[in-house]
């Protein structure tokens, strides 16, 4: 299943002109908790959007394919968005950004979700081959503001919080900002934030970062090689290991957390057991090292021919690469692999890592006992599946 | 795909690259191990380390890779290689911060064991003229707190350091009477004479025992006689006492390899395991007291010594694979250093010398010592490595005193003659007291010392099955962090 986390509005009324966008907050239409200026009452059906105007909610959010009343008049001194029912997913606690012209909006947050991330910015110095989220030379600086906005709204107990790019350290003094709030108002919400770290590289940076001090927050890196060309070649940026590998010993320098991620692919999974010794040998002190099966989207599916490889063809160097890991007491995961394709020594390290958003099993899983513990599958762009893909049975 | 760059691309060109500093031995008539800053191994063929060391190589080669991969070459202006090396470096030398934490306390001279292999050339008789005084006890105390570790060990070494056990009592609660410093205690002993008293003294101060144990009852009977020929079943006994008492963790055994070892390691292994306990330190006889004036010392030489190693370590192996986790305590050493930065200051196994700066001995009769076969050296008549008394010195001028500097600079492995160009150098240590001893000379000449003949078999070793035998490998990178 796919949730759709973008769309267009059937129909809005009521927001000023003064500002482009909003960030809306749903609220249950019984919610005696403080109303905040962002806060809309979440309507599903005409008897619910009845007791809203019977409260005095000055901002209605319907969910609806259009039977829901034409009540939605001039007269009424409400703002009010409607979206089309495949958008039923949406929760009290859910947060979105709204575009006033177009009508468009974006899901930004679920409160009931595990894997909420935001997105910073389109723009990156990298330029993976594989890249899921392909970088644009846009300014969407406003996407900053909008998270500051988002921030004050999302629930404090919230357990993590991921973001993302581009390159989120493009606009790094301003990205600081935004985590500082992170602190003050999220300090128990595990911040991870994926950053390709050239940016830490900069000492000004890394000792900006370090002076956050969020007691939860953690720089999640890829490093795609053990050799300078190789992971420059999968970046498609000279230069770009150098300041990544320095970033992270500067980033340990100040006792900051640091997750290394690779994603595999057929230029790194044939060489991943010789890029995770050289991880365990030279790098043992970061806190976590992810090795990321490939989701067959943006980029990737362009550079198809130079990217595809069977998991199962890299299953013995894999196991190999996790144990290398493991030996030397650096804690790793593997993520976005079913079992069916990993050796068994590497179960244990095996997480559901998929988003539930882009989540999915193909036919022969509903005979597989793993499939509780199963990572599953990518149902975003072009999923390809291993032919080593079977049902586990005891 | 025109957007993407071909890998030609991010190539470096040659002018643009630097060679590191490496290692390196042949070790076939083709073949050479090379060895970076730090001591990651990498094999190169001799037509590979002509094209490497005249940087004839290029991105895409195989060689650029495997070289840039184990530091070996930088590009000239990047700094992330340098500076990996770096932080590395000074993780590995970072036990010199931690200086002097161990002080050796030799309560009495006296044993009622009468082993040939003693290396301390214990005495039989004469309380008055061989058991360590209050008084000396708490001026070595003075210089023990005196030392600029936060954390001690205090050890209580003999002879059969129970024979004067009150003196330890003292001792013990002297220390934990000071203030300033964190202390851990051992007691060495042959466990022939543990009893409850002993016992219940260890577990209310959390002291550590570690003994002898050399193999089967007859092998061990006849390393270590004592009067009623029963040292083997008290050692089991006061062993099997300990571990209920204190903790499986609370006591350790060592074995010593005399000749009549060499045929016997399995069974040694066994006796061991059967004990529960959870490895074993395969250790060669040192050429320092009664060793040497027995001629026990002579009898083997490093060659055959390290066959009976291989075969230990082979066994020890063969243990694991077949369910029961058990090590090799000395090559547990060694893979640490191979395969991680941790700073190890085991005394025989560094440089700067583990001499005064990893250990000060403080003798019965109060002379100090840079280390304990300093002293077993003192026993036969040899005072190089005498600092000092505990009435007339401090902690500063025993580590101060030019016996100590000048052992210590003359033996530094970074710069001696054999040691510097050696490619197992970041593992090594070294050991002026036994070149001293074997050759009269702290830093000694390498390729004539058993010392170097072991330590360069053993990485051997290692080495080989690390790369060669996939199953052992896996079991040897764990007892490297363990």
């Amino acid at each position: 299943m796919t949730l759709p986390l973008y769309g267009t509005a059937s129909l809005s009324t009521g927001f000023q002109t003064d500002r482009a966008r909003s960030v809306l907050r749903l609220q249950s239409v019984d919610s005696n908790s403080e109303r905040h200026a962002a806060d809309f009452a979440l309507v599903k059906t005409g008897e619910e959007f009845g007791r809203a105007v019977e409260a005095n909610w000055p901002s209605i959010f319907i969910v609806s394919d259009g039977s829901i009343p034409g009540p939605v008049s001039e007269a009424l001194e409400c703002r009010v968005v409607t979206v089309p029912q495949k958008y039923d997913y949406l929760r009290d606690g859910d947060v979105l950004g709204f575009d006033h012209s177009s009508k468009k909006f974006r899901t930004l947050f679920r409160k009931n979700s595990a894997h909420n991330s935001l997105l910073v910015t389109e723009r990156c110095n990298n330029y993976c081959l594989m890249c899921s989220q392909p970088p644009k030379d846009v300014d969407d600086r406003w996407l900053l503001d909008e998270i500051k906005e988002s921030l004050a709204l999302i629930d404090p107990n919230t357990h993590a919080l991921t973001f993302t790019g581009g390159e989120t350290l493009s606009d790094w003094e301003d990205f600081i900002e935004v985590l500082k709030e992170c602190r003050d108002r999220l300090p128990r919400t595990a911040v991870q934030v994926l950053t390709n770290g050239r940016a830490f590289a900069d000492s000004r940076v890394v000792d900006a970062w370090r002076d956050i001090a969020h007691p939860k927050l953690m720089a999640a890196i890829p490093l795609y090689a053990s050799v300078d060309h190789l992971h420059d070649h999968v970046v498609q940026a000279k230069g770009a290991f150098d300041e990544t590998v320095l970033g992270i010993l500067k980033l340990k320098d100040r006792r900051q957390r640091v997750e290394i991620r690779v994603v595999l692919h057929a230029l790194t999974a044939p060489m991943i057991a010789e890029t995770c010794r050289w991880i365990a040998r030279n790098l043992p002190f970061v806190d976590h090292v992810a090795l990321m099966g490939l989701e067959n989207t943006g980029f990737a599916i362009a550079n198809d021919a130079m990217l595809w490889i069977d998991p199962v063809d890299y299953r013995d160097a894999l196991a190999l690469a996790v144990d290398h890991l493991t030996a030397a007491g650096v804690n790793v995961s593997v993520y976005n692999l079913p079992k069916c394709v990993l050796a068994r020594s590497v179960w244990p390290h095996a997480l559901q890592s998929i988003s539930d958003w882009k989540n999915g099993f193909v036919d022969e899983c509903n005979r597989c006992d793993e499939k509780p513990d199963c990572s599953g599958f990518f149902t975003t762009g072009r999923p390809r599946f291993s032919r080593g893909i079977h049902a586990i049975t005891a | 795909m025109a957007r993407f760059l071909a890998p030609e691309a991010f190539s470096a060109a040659t002018e643009d690259l630097s060679l590191l500093p490496f290692n390196l031995e042949r070790t076939g008539t083709n073949q050479y191990l090379v060895a970076n800053m730090v001591g990651d191994f990498i094999r190169l063929t001799e037509d590979e380390l002509n094209r490497l060391v005249d940087l004839r190589i290029r991105p895409g080669d195989g060689l650029y890779e495997k070289a840039y991969a184990a530091h070996l070459i930088t590009g000239t202006n990047q700094t992330a290689q340098r500076q990996l090396l770096a932080a590395r470096l000074r993780s590995r030398m970072s036990f010199l911060r931690q200086v002097t934490p161990l002080h050796i306390f030799v309560v009495t001279l006296r044993c009622e064991h009468s082993c040939p292999y003693c290396q301390v050339s214990r005495q039989s008789t004469d309380r008055s003229r061989f058991d360590m005084s209050e008084e000396t006890a708490m001026r070595a105390l003075d210089i023990a707190f005196a030392s600029p570790s936060g954390r001690i060990k205090i050890e209580f070494q003999g002879g059969e350091p129970l024979l004067n056990f009150p003196m330890i009592r003292t001792i013990v609660e002297a220390a934990k009477a000071r203030s300033g410093k964190k202390v851990d205690f051992v007691i060495a002993s042959n466990l022939a004479l543990l009893d409850d008293t002993v016992l219940d003294f260890c577990k209310a101060n959390n002291i550590l025992l570690s003994t002898s144990l050399d193999g089967p009852a007859d092998l061990h009977n006849k390393n270590r006689p004592r009067p009623g020929g029963n040292s083997h079943k008290l050692a089991v006994a006061g062993i099997r006492a300990a571990r209920e008492v204190l903790g499986p963790d609370r006591v350790g055994a060592l074995m010593t390899t005399t000749e009549a070892s060499l045929d016997r390691v399995d069974e040694i292994i066994d006796q061991y395991l059967q004990l529960g306990l959870d490895g074993i330190f395969l250790r060669p006889l040192s050429p320092f007291g009664f060793a040497v004036k027995t001629k026990q010392f002579q009898k083997y030489d490093a060659n055959k010594w390290l066959n009976f190693y291989e075969r230990g370590l082979r066994r020890v192996l063969e243990i694991n694979r077949q369910g029961t986790p058990f090590r090799e305590f000395y090559a547990a050493l060694i893979l640490t250093r191979m395969l991680s930065d941790r700073p190890i200051g085991y005394v025989d196994l560094r440089s700067p010398a583990g001499v005064g700066l990893g250990a000060l001995v403080y003798n019965y009769d109060g002379s100090v010592f840079a280390s304990d076969e300093g002293r077993m050296l003192a026993e036969a008549g040899d005072n190089a490595f005498r600092l000092g008394h505990v009435d007339h010195d401090t902690y500063k001028s025993l580590v101060l005193s030019d016996k100590l500097i000048d052992a210590v600079s003359s033996s530094l492995t970074q710069c001696a003659p054999e040691c510097s160009t050696c490619v197992y150098e970041s593992h090594c240590g070294a050991d002026p007291v036994y070149h001293h001893a074997t050759q009269g000379d702290a830093l000694g000449i390498k390729p004539l010392s058993a010392f170097c003949a072991r330590q360069k078999g053993i990485m051997g070793l290692l080495l080989d099955i690390l790369e060669n035998s996939p199953k052992d490998a896996a079991i040897l990178r764990r007892w490297a962090n363990a």
